[in-house]
C-alpha cells in the first residue's frame, strides 16, 4: 500500500521542458532517504497545462506543482512527502490568481473545463489496465455485448455524438450504415493520423488513456458487426504506439480482445498500422489505401467506406476522440449524462489544443457551446505580454480565422461552420497584433499545397496558383485584382476538389479575406505589413525618444546594422538590415518600431 | 567526394541478409510493404537502392510501385542522412512565434536548405509539421532533444553543441 501516488507528466510538452530529469531527481532523492517504496511514481498522462511544465500532481492530496526544477525535489520530499505540508513556492502562481493555487478548484485554467474524454489522463497509470478497470473501464463493453447491434447504434445516435475528427457526422448513423451493409467481414478503423499542425489532442488521449480507445473500438465492433480493427497512428507518435501495443497485449491477456470476449461469442482482433508522414492520409479513403500498403491517395465517394472500405469490406472509420467518448455513452445511464452537456446540435465536450500567443497554452476540454472569449481569456488567461487579441484559427489548415469581433461566438459545429471555420480536430491557435493574416493564409496554403496528393486537378493546380498569388502579395508585388482572383479560385477548388483536403484548404484564405480584407489591401495598395512579418513591406526604426542606448540590440544583430554610442539612442542602417527580428526580441524598452518602408526616424533634436 | 559518389560508395556495403530477415515474416503480404520499408529504413537510416531492389524481388512488387510508395510518404528517405537530424517544427504555433526566422538562421549557419545534409554529414535539416509541444514554440528537435522558446540568436550555440 502506497502512502501517496506521484503523477509526473510524461507527455511531450513536459518532457521537452525536462520532466524526465525531474523524475530521476525525485527517485534519487527518495532512494537516498530509503523511502522509495512508500510512494508510487507514475510517468503518466497529461494534465493539460503544458505552459507551466514540468508538472507533478500528488494524490490523494490533489496538489499540483508546476514549473519544477530538479533542485526543487529535495524540498518537495522533505516538506510535502515527509512533513505533510504543501510547498507553496512550487504551486501555480500567475496574474490570474491572488494567492498560490492548489489544483482544479483554484487554478483558473481548469475552472471552466469539464473532463469527459480526458477523465483518466494524468490520473491513472496509462500502462495499467487494472487502473483503467478500477475507474469503471470496460463496463460499457460488458453492457454493449449484451445489447443488440442496432440498439447500440441508436443509443449513440440519440446521445447526439458527432464525429470529433472534423466534419461532425453523427456517429450512431455512421455505425448504422456499416451494420446494415451486407457481408460477414467488416472492419473498424481508428483514425489516429493527427496531422494538423498545432493539434495534439489525439496524441494525449492515446498516450494518457489507451484503453478508452480500445474499449470504444470494441463497442463499435459489436455495433457494426465487425470483428477486426485497425488503429492507424502517425509514426511521429512513438510513445502513443508503444502504449497502444502494450494496452492491446494487456487486453488480450484479460480476454477483452480475441475470441469469445467475456463469454459473449463476440470476437475482435486489433492491429496497429503506423503512418509514414502524409497529411492527406487523415482523409478516410486515403487512409484506407495506406492501410493496404499503397500511396495514400483518396478516391471518390460513394461508395462510402461503410459499403466499400478497407480491403473492399464495409468499414467504420472514426477519430480517436470519438472512440474515447463511446464508453461514456454506452455505460449504464451514460447517454443521459452525456446529453446534459453541450448545445442542441453539439452534445458533450470537445478537447482543444490551445496554442499560439495565449498565456496558458495546453490541452483543454470544454463543454460544447462555450464562447471563444471564455476559452481564450478565462481558460487561456488572455494574450501573452498583454498584447491585443486579433484572431483565433480553428481547425488548422482546413479551418478558418475567427476575428476579435466574433469573440462571443459559441464553439459548436454549426456556429463555427457559419463563421467560415470548422471544428476540425481541435487546434486553436491564438494570434495577436504581431501576426500577419496574409502571411498566415500563405502559411496554411503552402502546407496544404505541399501535402496535396496531386490526384485531382483543382487541388493540385489550384492551390499552386493561389499560393503564387499569396507569395507575390507577401513579397510586395500584389496587384489590385488579386483578391478577386483568389476568391474565385478558392470557390472553384471548394466546389470541385475530390476530397476533404482540397475542399477545405481554401478556408484559411477565404476567412482571412472575409475578416481582414484591409490587411490584404494594405499589402497590395500601400506596400505595408503592419504586423512586421512580410519583410519587403516594413522596416524597423528605433524610437529615438525612448532608446536608452543599452546596446542589447547591437549585440544580437547578426549583420551589424545597428550603430550608436553606449547610452546614446541607436539607429538602424536600413540598407544592411535583414529584418531578422533579433533586435525587437531583445529590446527591453520596447522602442523598436515597425514602420512603413521609407519612414524617417524622428531624431529628436 | 560529391554526394552522389558518397551514395554509390555507401550502397556497395549494403548487407542484404538483414533485409531478408526483415521481409521474412511478411512474405506474400503485399499490404505490409509500408511496415517493411519502415524497418529497412530503421536499419540503414535511409532506403538504399539495392535494398529497395531486393524488397521488390522478394515481395514481387514492381520497383516502380515501391518507389511510388516511398516518394509519396515524407518519412521515407532515399539519401543517407547526417549524424545529427535537425527537425524544425513548422506547426502553426511555431510559425506565428517566429519559426521562419529560426529556419533562416540555421540555413545561414549550416549553408544547407531544408531537406539537405551538410557536406561533412554532420547535420541534416528537415521540417516537420508539428512536434506537439506548442507551449514551447518555436521549437526545434535535434535528434531526440527538443530546444524550445528559441530566438534566432540562440541557434548558433545550440548547433555547436552537436558534433
Amino acid at each position: 500500500m502506497y502512502e501517496k501516488h506521484i503523477m509526473i507528466c510524461g507527455a511531450t510538452g513536459c518532457l521537452s521542458s525536462g520532466s524526465n530529469q525531474i523524475a530521476e531527481a525525485l527517485t534519487e532523492e527518495l532512494e537516498s532517504r530509503g523511502i522509495r517504496d512508500k510512494y508510487r511514481l507514475v510517468m503518466g498522462g497529461c494534465p493539460g497545462f503544458c505552459e507551466v511544465g514540468p508538472i507533478i500532481v500528488i494524490y490523494p492530496d490533489e496538489v499540483f506543482y508546476c514549473r519544477l526544477k530538479t533542485k526543487d525535489m529535495a524540498e518537495l520530499v522533505e516538506q510535502h512527502l515527509i512533513g505533510g505540508e504543501i510547498v507553496e513556492r512550487l504551486l501555480y502562481k500567475g496574474p490570474d490568481v491572488d494567492a498560490p493555487a492548489r489544483f482544479y478548484d483554484t487554478i483558473p485554467f481548469y475552472s471552466k473545463q469539464k473532463f469527459n474524454v480526458l477523465r483518466n489522463s494524468g490520473v491513472i497509470d496509462p500502462e495499467s489496465i487494472d487502473e483503467y478497470i478500477m475507474r469503471g473501464g470496460y463496463r460499457a463493453l460488458r453492457r454493449a455485448l449484451q445489447m443488440d447491434s442496432q440498439a447500440i447504434c441508436d443509443e449513440v445516435k440519440d446521445a447526439g455524438l458527432r464525429g470529433r475528427g472534423g466534419a461532425g457526422f453523427p456517429t450512431g448513423i455512421k455505425w448504422g450504415f456499416t451494420n446494415k451493409a451486407p457481408g460477414p467481414k467488416k472492419y473498424i478503423v481508428c483514425n489516429a493520423d493527427e496531422g494538423d499542425p498545432g493539434a495534439f489532442m489525439d496524441r494525449s488521449i492515446l498516450e494518457g488513456d489507451p484503453h478508452a480507445i480500445i474499449e470504444g473500438m470494441l463497442i463499435a465492433g459489436k455495433a457494426c458487426g465487425a470483428d477486426e480493427g485497425y488503429i492507424y497512428c502517425r509514426a511521429e507518435y512513438p510513445l502513443a504506439i508503444k502504449r497502444l501495443r502494450d494496452a492491446i497485449k494487456q487486453a488480450e491477456d484479460y480476454g477483452l480482445l480475441g475470441s469469445n470476449i467475456l463469454d459473449s461469442g463476440f470476437n475482435f482482433k486489433m492491429n496497429i498500422k503506423e503512418g509514414a508522414g502524409a497529411f492527406v492520409c487523415g482523409e478516410e479513403t486515403a487512409l484506407l489505401a495506406s492501410i493496404e500498403g499503397k500511396r495514400g491517395m483518396p478516391r471518390p465517394r460513394p461508395p462510402f467506406p461503410a459499403q466499400v472500405g478497407v480491403f473492399g469490406k464495409p468499414t467504420t472509420i472514426n477519430n480517436v476522440e470519438t472512440f474515447a467518448n463511446v464508453p461514456l455513452i454506452v455505460k449504464e445511464g451514460g447517454a443521459e449524462e452525456f446529453k446534459k452537456v453541450g448545445t442542441e446540435g453539439s452534445k458533450g465536450t470537445k478537447v482543444f489544443a490551445l496554442a499560439g500567443k495565449v498565456r496558458n497554452t495546453g490541452l483543454v476540454e470544454v463543454p460544447m457551446g462555450i464562447t471563444i472569449e471564455e476559452i481564450i481569456f478565462d481558460v487561456g488567461g488572455g494574450i501573452q505580454g498583454g498584447r491585443e487579441f486579433k484572431a483565433v484559427q480553428a481547425g488548422g489548415p482546413s479551418g478558418g480565422c475567427i476575428p476579435q469581433d466574433l469573440i462571443n461566438l459559441p464553439i459548436d459545429y454549426d456556429s463555427l461552420t457559419q463563421a467560415g471555420a470548422i471544428m476540425g480536430s481541435g487546434g486553436l491557435v491564438v494570434m495577436d497584433d504581431r501576426t500577419c493574416m496574409v502571411d498566415l493564409a500563405n502559411y496554411f496554403l503552402s502546407f496544404t499545397q505541399k501535402e496535396s496528393c496531386g490526384k485531382c486537378t483543382p487541388c493540385r493546380e489550384g492551390t499552386k496558383r493561389m499560393l503564387e498569388i499569396l507569395d507575390r502579395i507577401t513579397e510586395g508585388e500584389g496587384k489590385p485584382e488579386d483578391l478577386d482572383t483568389l476568391d474565385s479560385l478558392a470557390h472553384s477548388i471548394k466546389d470541385s476538389a475530390l476530397c476533404g483536403l482540397g475542399q477545405t484548404c481554401p478556408n484559411p484564405v477565404l476567412t482571412t479575406i472575409r475578416y481582414f480584407r484591409h490587411e490584404y489591401e494594405e499589402h497590395i495598395n500601400e506596400g505595408y505589413c503592419r504586423s512586421g512579418i512580410c519583410k519587403p513591406l516594413f522596416q524597423y526604426l528605433i524610437d529615438q525618444e525612448n532608446c536608452t542606448g543599452c546596446r542589447a540590440c547591437v549585440r544580437v544583430c547578426p549583420v551589424e546594422a545597428i550603430k550608436g554610442e553606449k547610452k546614446e539612442p541607436h539607429e538602424i542602417i536600413q540598407d544592411l538590415c535583414t529584418r531578422c527580428g533579433s533586435c525587437i526580441e531583445k529590446c527591453r524598452q520596447d522602442c523598436i518600431m515597425i514602420t512603413r518602408v521609407g519612414s524617417e526616424a524622428d531624431v529628436g533634436n | 567526394m560529391s554526394s552522389e559518389a558518397e551514395v554509390a560508395a555507401v550502397n556497395q556495403d549494403i548487407d542484404l541478409s538483414q533485409v531478408d530477415s526483415i521481409i521474412e515474416p511478411y512474405l506474400g503480404r503485399k499490404e505490409m510493404v509500408i511496415p517493411i520499408l519502415q524497418k529497412v529504413q530503421e536499419h540503414f537510416g535511409y532506403l538504399p537502392r539495392p535494398a529497395m531492389e531486393h524488397v521488390s524481388r522478394r515481395m514481387r512488387i514492381p520497383l516502380s510501385r515501391l518507389y511510388g510508395v516511398t516518394t509519396f510518404y515524407a518519412q521515407f528517405k532515399l539519401k543517407p542522412r547526417g549524424r545529427n537530424i535537425i527537425r524544425v517544427c513548422k506547426g502553426t504555433a511555431c510559425h506565428i512565434q517566429g519559426s521562419p526566422k529560426i529556419s533562416e538562421r540555421i540555413e545561414e549557419i549550416l549553408d544547407v536548405e531544408s531537406g539537405d545534409t551538410t557536406e561533412d554529414l554532420r547535420f541534416t535539416l528537415e521540417e516537420v509539421a508539428c512536434i506537439g509541444c506548442c507551449a514551447l514554440a518555436p521549437v526545434i528537435m535535434i535528434n531526440d532533444d527538443p530546444h524550445g522558446r528559441l530566438t534566432p540568436d540562440k541557434v548558433k550555440d545550440i548547433l555547436e553543441s552537436y558534433e
